[in-house]
């Protein structure tokens, strides 16, 4: 499975501790360009744990490799990611009170590049996305996640996810809390930024969206494994009958798969 | 690229030394020796050929400081270490006070040059004052605005030349008696400035004073009287810097403003004294009908500040604002605050203050607001935020409110974070390095002050603290 050059994100036997507790205990994944994956999983079971330990959050101790275009990027720190174009979409985006969204965006693209990017060029570049997924234009002003809705704070993830241009996209839950409309633009941002040099692996415990980015492949994650993997298919079988038949098939107790079941 | 391992803030400041702490050699006309009695006083005051009810001010304050204890809260640990009998009460440069600049002594020059004195001037500014130990060595004021009869000089020559509105307002703000510092203060009060704005004139462009302390062991008493007429505007900025020594240094200001009818005075003041300089300030305004009096006031420096901008809102619908940043690091106590007392009816006033401690660094909010009885229909707000950075940082408030009517409307918030992990982890996923991911969460907690700065300081500031919290230097 390793042996395709193009895979812009691998992990393998990646486990997850907070102090002496596995999270996530052994999982393998790999995502190539212009690839789009779905990891489904109940609450609780261990989706975001996943996904900030891969991008390097400092509660987490980490075992096993994670592999960026080919490199090793489980050593260097949570910027040093970033800069080499992995993106974490947030599930709850933080706050950061009196820094305006356009300084934040100009730091992080400037970050990206390796360079500042000069102002007119940014400029056009934020106004484009911004038309694009529709955030009003006075958002550059106010300040970064605070007193945004839920809604405008995942459409600010998508925007910036669009303005950095990663290589590989991480996006946890990215589709909660949205109502039908921006759940097509999110979905529009996600097909967009699939492309020749990015995959996208979008985390969540909702099939909703899949019917929008129609994702090439689903894992299914469950006990800190990911313990089903198939096509789109998948997603709409999790749909219809949740999440307890697969626990039961791999022998989990359903109570085991997360804390909190698998209400949606 | 840096790997990003520096995950350590460096000293605030850390790199005073070189930007402000250097000193020249002391080359002055008079340095008087340490400590203070009659004696120098006396001294002082024939020096400045004053007449004699300011003479007889001066000793009646000797008295009175002597005779005060100690303030018995704050800091009182801090304060014990104060020894007055080693401090130089009146250090008088070489040359006389100018306002040409080339006339300015080489050396004193070359230190306000490096300080940036002379090019703020030029680029944004209506008037000047250099002050250096205990005298005003350059003094400036656009020709336009002393045609329009507005006064503006040091307090010495205020006096000399102005001696009738000098003698109706010294003092009357603040007494002598109002606390130990105060006393001190009029006892040896030498420069400072003297502002008078005709009634109905608007100074649109600031006013500033520098201050700078030069020997060790100095002690400044600059005294400050700002009176805007009715109906009349004026904003006035101070900055302040001084060498870094190992023993410790005295500022002590009194500074009084009178905001009459209607008029409008903002005072604000960069406090970015060497972390050996005792800052024990004295300012409070009077505001009558319909005036508005605002502090705004940043305090960076010093090993311990105490300070408490009051606003007595003496006229009805008279508005106070008192806008504060500190910044306590390594060894640095901000204690710091405000103080309302609103004694007439439907005035309003607003309070907020934010204080970033870093290592084992503590600033303190010690407020006043005080309803009198009969203000009736006042609103004040009371707003106080800290932001802590690393595990011994420390953060204390004392927040009084006295409320002596019911038809009135007092809000207070207090807030303490954390410069969080989680927002740290937010920024680093876009790319920041934890140090510029740290300094962007403390520009964007002290932005609601930078904001109310003109541009020009606002730059400045940034650049302070973006120095202050930078990892490595060079
Ligand atoms: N830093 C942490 N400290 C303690 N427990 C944690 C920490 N992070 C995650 N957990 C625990 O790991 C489990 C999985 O949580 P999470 O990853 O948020 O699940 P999901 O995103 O799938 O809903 C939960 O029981 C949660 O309490
Ligand atoms: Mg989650």
């Amino acid at each position: 499975m390793n042996s395709n050059g193009d895979a812009v994100f691998s992990c393998r036997d990646l486990r997850v501790f907070v102090g002496d507790k596995a999270i996530v205990k052994g999982v393998d994944l790999e995502v190539r360009a212009g690839e789009k994956h779905a990891l489904m999983g109940p609450n609780g079971s261990g989706k975001s744990t996943l996904a900030n330990a891969l991008m390097g959050h400092p509660s987490y101790r980490v075992e096993g490799e994670i592999r960026l275009g080919g490199e090793r990027i489980d050593h260097l720190p949570p910027h040093e990611r970033a800069r080499r174009g992995m993106f974490l979409g947030f599930q709850y985006p933080v706050a950061v009170p009196g820094v305006s969204v356009a300084n934040f965006l100009r730091a992080a693209v400037s970050a990206r590049r390796g360079a500042d990017v000069p102002v007119r060029e940014f400029r056009q570049q934020m106004q484009a996305a911004f038309a694009e997924l529709q955030v009003p234009k006075d958002f550059v002003s106010r300040y970064l996640n605070d007193g945004f809705s839920g809604g405008e704070k995942k459409r600010l993830e998508i925007l910036q996810m669009l303005m950095l241009a990663p290589t590989f996209a991480l996006l946890d839950e990215t589709d909660s809390g949205l109502d039908i409309d921006a759940l097509k633009v999110v979905a529009e941002g996600v097909n967009k930024a699939a492309g020749p040099a990015t995959g996208v692996l979008m985390v969540t415990h909702y099939q909703r969206i899949l019917n929008y980015m129609k994702p090439d492949r689903v894992h299914v994650f469950m006990g800190g494994r990911i313990v089903r993997a198939g096509g789109p298919e998948l997603a709409h079988e999790l749909e219809a009958r949740g999440y307890d038949w697969i626990a039961r098939e791999v022998g989990l107790e359903p109570a085991a798969a997360a804390a909190e079941g698998s209400r949606t | 690229m840096n790997t990003g391992t520096q995950q350590r803030l460096e000293d605030i400041n850390q790199n005073y030394a070189e930007r402000y702490g250097f000193h020249d050699p002391e080359d002055y006309f008079l340095k008087a020796p340490k400590g203070i009695d009659h004696e120098l006083v006396e001294m002082i005051s024939r020096k400045k050929n004053e007449p004699q009810w300011m003479s007889d001010l001066r000793h009646q304050a000797l008295d009175i400081f002597r005779a005060k204890p100690m303030p018995t809260w704050g800091d009182t640990a801090m304060l014990g270490e104060i020894d007055f009998d080693n401090i130089h009460y009146y250090i008088k440069p070489k040359g006389e006070q100018t306002s040409d600049w080339n006339e300015v002594p080489e050396q004193i020059k070359k230190t306000f040059d490096r300080l940036g004195i002379p090019e703020a001037e030029r680029k944004f500014l209506a008037g000047v004052t250099a002050q250096y130990e205990s005298e005003v060595v350059y003094h400036s004021i656009r020709a336009d605005l002393e045609k329009l009869g507005v006064l503006f000089m040091d307090m010495d020559s205020g006096l000399r030349e102005h001696p009738e509105i000098v003698r109706k307002y010294f003092g009357t703000v603040i007494p002598t008696r109002d606390n130990k510092f105060s006393a001190l203060n009029t006892a040896a009060w030498s420069g400072g400035s003297f502002i008078y704005v005709p009634k109905g004139v608007k100074v649109e462009v600031p006013l500033q004073a520098y201050f700078r302390i030069n020997a060790e062991n100095m002690g400044q008493f600059e005294r400050t009287l700002i009176i805007a007429d009715e109906g009349s505007s004026v904003h006035y900025i101070e900055g302040c810097t001084a060498p870094t020594y190992s023993s410790d240094s005295l500022h002590s200001a009194v500074v009084e403003l009178i905001a009459m009818k209607g008029a409008r005075i903002r005072y604000t003041t960069i406090q970015n004294w060497s972390t050996n300089v005792f800052n024990l300030v004295t300012k409070r305004a009077h505001a009558h009908q319909d005036a508005v009096v605002e502090w705004v006031d940043g305090n960076l420096g010093s090993k311990l500040t105490m300070k408490y901008p009051a606003i007595v809102l003496k006229g009805e619908r008279a508005h106070g604002e008192v806008l504060s940043i500190a910044f306590a690091g390594h060894g640095q106590h901000q204690d710091a605050g405000a103080k309302m007392i609103h004694a007439a009816p439907n005035t309003t006033s607003r309070i907020v203050s934010k204080s970033i401690s870093k290592d084992d660094g503590r600033s303190s909010y010690r407020g006043m607001v005080k309803i009198t009885k009969g203000a009736h229909g006042c609103k004040t707000s009371v707003e106080c935020d800290a932001l802590l950075i690393g595990e011994h940082a420390r953060s204390d408030t004392y927040p009084t409110m006295d409320v002596a009517e019911s038809d009135v409307s007092v809000e207070h918030e207090a807030r303490v974070s954390k410069v969080g992990e989680e927002q740290l982890f937010y920024l680093q996923c876009r790319g920041l390095d934890p140090d510029k991911a740290r300094l962007m969460i403390v520009n964007g907690f002290i932005e609601p002050f930078v904001k109310e700065l003109p541009m020009e300081y606002a730059v400045e500031l940034n650049r302070l603290i973006e120095l202050e919290m930078e990892g490595s230097v060079g």
